[in-house]
């Protein structure tokens, strides 16, 4: 019952470049007695609750063994004290609760949203504790689902774009967790064993490594109430460790997958940036003009309005715990795909040296600065943003500061900032498609 | 980006009403109520007032789309959406979204087999400049040639991205066209490729001609307005727009179909996948509209959620499926297919899985669903009619698309009380009726392996990666 009230963040009216008022919402945070963060947003609007808890538990910490957090993570509602995956599942489902899991390269995360009506929302977390504090990770279980996971392993084989996505991450990441998928390979899903689930859930799964975010119309006794209740079947533990920092890439490196698709699968980048890194603003607003605002964005102007090249043609960085990719993608038909990586790599230095417009700069702004309040026009989307800010211990008033921050991004910040961390003489290129592989080109070259 | 809907999937636990308005001390009268208005020449409008955040959703809603088409002309409603981007006189292209986007907006388009839709989401104050520019491009668009030219060359690689790559989306693009015999729900919303290639401005221009008109469209407001000011908008935008004379498009009822049809596709892939569909009455063509609510309670009880029947069976409890899901779409203009997508567990054979499937469906004929299955239904429907609104954008999109069907956006008020009633009869009824070999069609992909694709096209595939 002892809570410790960290902060309390009053909430703030802020005026926007729309001119319009924008209400901040009012972060609650505090400690479980057994160690696990709490961040809580009252929202009165409707009657419903969203509760998140996030652990220190992707695939990042798979220790070799691709996709042992997903399995971990997937197997928690297959069965949990002594009750099995049917009765767990009917039980949220017989107050329309809605259970969510899902197990990224840094967060692993179990959640449940339900009506606060007092009944339903009992049922609700009562079935969420069950799930979180006593999986039975029992043998048979654990055989189906990783079955399952083999057949998922397979199915990725027969997508372009995840067999580019993943040759990309390897190249990117080498010896670092961030290389292996998360869903698990080939090889490593035969080296899955129940007991590396439940050691996993033992190092993991504990209030120290833990982030319980709550958003809705209950009140704070209330929260502190759910809180208490989540926690107490968790050990207190400890907080995972650090991870190895992402080294820069060494050298240039260009892969090419021959593949029977019509299209070709293009993804060029390098290591990026961290959350909370402190060029974050910049780089941020750095790619916003480049690849990151859709249809006003240099990338599509060049590769889509102007040429046809690709439907679908960005750029953006990934910032995780540790340096997350900076990346630009684009598929093309298989024969235009040279000339994509081309484009795409001229750009990017035409880019590098002359940086954004003033105009284009200035633009960026407007629209990120003004589609802000957008992005909090919900309970669903307010919880992602706690997310974010909890687990990667950004500042409280993050989202207060957001738009100062934005606005006072300068065209020399930018360009200064992106030229810094983007070395366009080692990047990863990864081409997946019917295109022809450097074998092939040699041997064209030696019959000429 | 101009995304394409291939397959609006809305079922009974996202598509529902709305219908609580519950202690919000901000709560005015008018709050989550619709309110509606029509303009002189036929416009619709369509406003909900939520005012959590200084922001607004807009969406006009043209009733025409992928069943509107005739073969040779497929995917012209989807190229004409991409083409409302390539500017009028007074907004050249790529104007209109880069004018949004410097406001603070975000801006796209999609279209589905029955409507094509526009949507701006947006600072509250900013509607008037979005519904001035949305009324621009209602009837002056230029529908440049040389433009035209480029943006066929993105669609042809949406498609190639969308469908042709994809073995699944390939073999639910062939499913359609043979499940449906002449209903115009046999063709791919994003065209066959070889239509893209022959397809010229002056079919656009056509298209465009014959349909975008405020006669043929819905205005859908949801957010930070006054509905007053909202209708004195529309009607200083969209009133002065003269209303055509819209095509009459013959029924194209599909024909009774007389045994079960199937398909086998041959594909490079990995896994194989299996579509069983029933065709089935939807809201709008039912005979009586509660064969459709029953239909829509009976997918419930089959894969409404993890404790659904067909997980509990075959995933779980036979281990027969790796996946699977069943789909009925209450909201649509044509008669539907009520459809099982299964990927098989590792071994197991398209027989057995058919043959489990048709069980389940045939346990449902034999035996009544218990009470505890259609509380759970029941329960989830009313739990996701509070959730939805916690999204203004998937309110507009009930309304805009229940508007466009001609149901009227109170349908979406009845819709808890409809499958509240329900009996365990009717479910068995519908099940009886539809869910039958009579009304059946099946597609089986097959995984033709990389290895052999390549031999076959005399490609040295080894498959491995070459880096340097």
């Amino acid at each position: 019952m002892l809570i410790k009230n960290l902060s309390l963040i009053t909430s703030l009216l802020l005026s926007l470049f729309s001119a319009q008022v924008l209400a901040m919402p009012e972060i609650q945070r505090w400690q479980s007695d057994n160690g696990a963060k709490v961040m809580y947003v009252h929202a009165n609007g409707l009657p419903m609750l969203d509760v998140r808890v996030v652990f220190d538990a992707g695939s990042a910490r798979d220790d070799g063994l691709s996709g042992l957090a997903a399995l971990t993570n997937g197997l928690l509602a297959e069965g949990a004290g002594g009750l099995t995956a049917q009765v767990l599942a009917e039980q949220f489902e017989s107050v329309g609760a809605q259970l969510e899991n899902d197990s990224l390269r840094d967060m692993a995360i179990v959640g449940v949203r339900s009506l606060t009506d007092q009944a339903y929302l009992d049922t609700a977390l009562a079935t969420l504790t069950t799930v979180l504090s006593q999986p039975d990770f029992n043998q048979p279980e654990f055989e189906r689902e990783l079955a399952r996971m083999k057949v998922a392993v397979t199915a990725r084989k027969q997508s372009p774009a995840d067999i580019a996505e993943e040759a990309f991450y390897q190249a990117l990441y080498g010896d670092h967790p961030y290389a292996s998928p998360t869903g698990g390979t080939a090889e490593s899903v035969e080296k899955i064993t129940l007991e590396a689930i439940r050691a996993f859930y033992k190092k993991y799964y504990v209030a120290s490594n833990a982030l319980i975010v709550i958003v809705g119309a209950i009140d704070r006794a209330q929260a502190e109430a759910i809180v208490n209740r989540l926690s107490a079947g968790l050990a207190a533990g400890e907080r995972a460790a650090p991870l190895p920092a992402v080294k820069p890439l060494a050298e240039n490196t260009v892969i090419r997958i021959p593949y029977p698709s019509k299209q070709a699968h293009i993804f060029m980048g390098q290591p990026g940036m961290k959350r909370g890194d402190e060029d974050y603003f910049s780089l941020y607003m750095a790619n916003h003009p480049f690849g990151g605002s859709g249809f006003a964005s240099r990338l599509v102007e060049t590769i889509r309005e102007e040429r046809g090249l690709a439907y679908s043609v960005y750029s953006y960085f990934s910032p995780m715990r540790e340096a997350g990719p900076f990346i630009m993608g684009m598929q093309t038909r298989a024969d235009q795909a040279d000339q994509s990586v081309a484009l795409l790599q001229a750009e990017l230095e035409k880019y590098l040296t002359e940086g954004p417009a003033e105009k284009e700069l200035a633009d960026s702004i407007s629209n990120v600065v003004g589609s802000f309040p957008l992005n909090l026009d919900g309970n669903a989307k307010l919880l992602g943003y706690l997310a974010m800010i909890g687990f990667y211990d950004l500042s409280d008033d993050y989202l207060q500061n957001f738009v100062e921050q934005i606005e006072s991004v300068s065209v020399a910040a930018a360009k200064q900032a992106m030229a810094r961390r983007i070395q366009p003489d080692r990047m990863v290129t990864v081409i997946v498609g019917d295109i022809a592989t450097d074998q092939d080109k040699k041997a064209e070259t030696l019959q000429e | 980006m101009r995304i394409y809907i291939s397959l609006l999937v809305l079922t009974a636990f996202v598509l529902g009403a709305i219908l609580f308005v519950f202690n919000n001390e901000r709560t005015l009268h008018k709050e989550g109520e619709v309110q509606a208005h029509e303009l002189a020449n036929g416009m619709k409008i369509r406003v909900i007032e939520n005012h959590r955040a200084p922001v607004v959703v807009s969406q006009i809603w043209y009733n025409v789309g992928g069943s509107a088409e005739h073969n040779g002309i497929t995917g012209v409603s989807h190229v004409l959406e991409h083409m409302m981007f390539k500017g009028t006189t007074a907004y050249p292209a790529g104007k209109f979204s880069e004018i949004v986007a410097a406001n603070g907006g975000k801006e796209n388009a999609f279209t589905s087999k029955d409507y094509t839709a526009y949507f701006q989401q947006i600072s509250s104050d900013k509607l008037a400049m979005c519904l001035r520019m949305e009324a621009d491009r209602m009837r002056n668009l230029l529908l440049d040639e040389a433009e035209f030219l480029k943006e066929i060359e993105v669609v042809k690689e949406e498609r190639r991205l969308r469908t042709d790559d994809k073995p699944s989306a390939l073999l639910y693009e062939r499913f359609n066209a043979m499940a449906y015999t002449n209903s115009p729900y046999r063709q791919p919303i994003i065209g066959w490729m070889e239509d893209l290639e022959s397809m010229t401005i002056d079919d656009l221009r056509g298209w465009y001609r014959n349909w975008y008109a405020p006669n043929n469209a819905t205005l859908v407001v949801v957010g930070d307005v006054k509905s007053e000011q909202v209708f004195k908008l529309a009607k200083e935008y969209f009133g002065a727009l003269a209303s055509v004379s819209l095509p009459v498009i013959k029924p194209r009822r599909e024909v009774e179909q007389h045994g079960v049809q199937r398909l086998t596709m041959q594909l490079p892939a990995e896994i194989p996948t299996l579509i069983m569909g029933y065709k089935v009455p939807v809201l709008a063509s039912a005979e009586s509209p509660e064969e459709a609510y029953a239909l829509e309670v009976l997918a419930g009880l089959l894969d409404g959620g993890e404790s659904a029947r067909l997980t509990r069976n075959l995933v779980r409890g036979q281990q027969l499926a790796t996946s699977l899901g069943a789909s009925y779409n209450l909201y649509a203009r044509h008669s539907e297919l009520f459809t099982f997508s299964v990927i098989p567990a590792d071994g197991v054979s398209m027989e057995q899985l058919e043959a489990a499937i048709k069980q389940e469906i045939e346990l449902i004929k034999a035996t009544p669903p218990e009470q505890k299955e259609l509380d759970r239904v029941i329960a989830q429907v009313l739990a996701a009619s509070v959730y939805e609104q916690d999204s203004s954008f998937y309110r507009a999109m009930q309304i805009g698309i229940l508007e466009t069907l001609g149901l009227g956006w109170q349908a979406k008020d009845q819709y808890i009380e409809k499958i509240k009633a329900v009996s365990a009869d009717q479910v068995q009824q519908v099940a009886r009726k539809y869910l039958v070999d009579k009304q059946l069609s099946v597609a089986v992909l097959e995984p033709v392996t990389m290895a052999q694709t390549a031999l076959e096209t005399g490609r040295a595939a080894s498959g491995d990666a070459h880096a340097y």
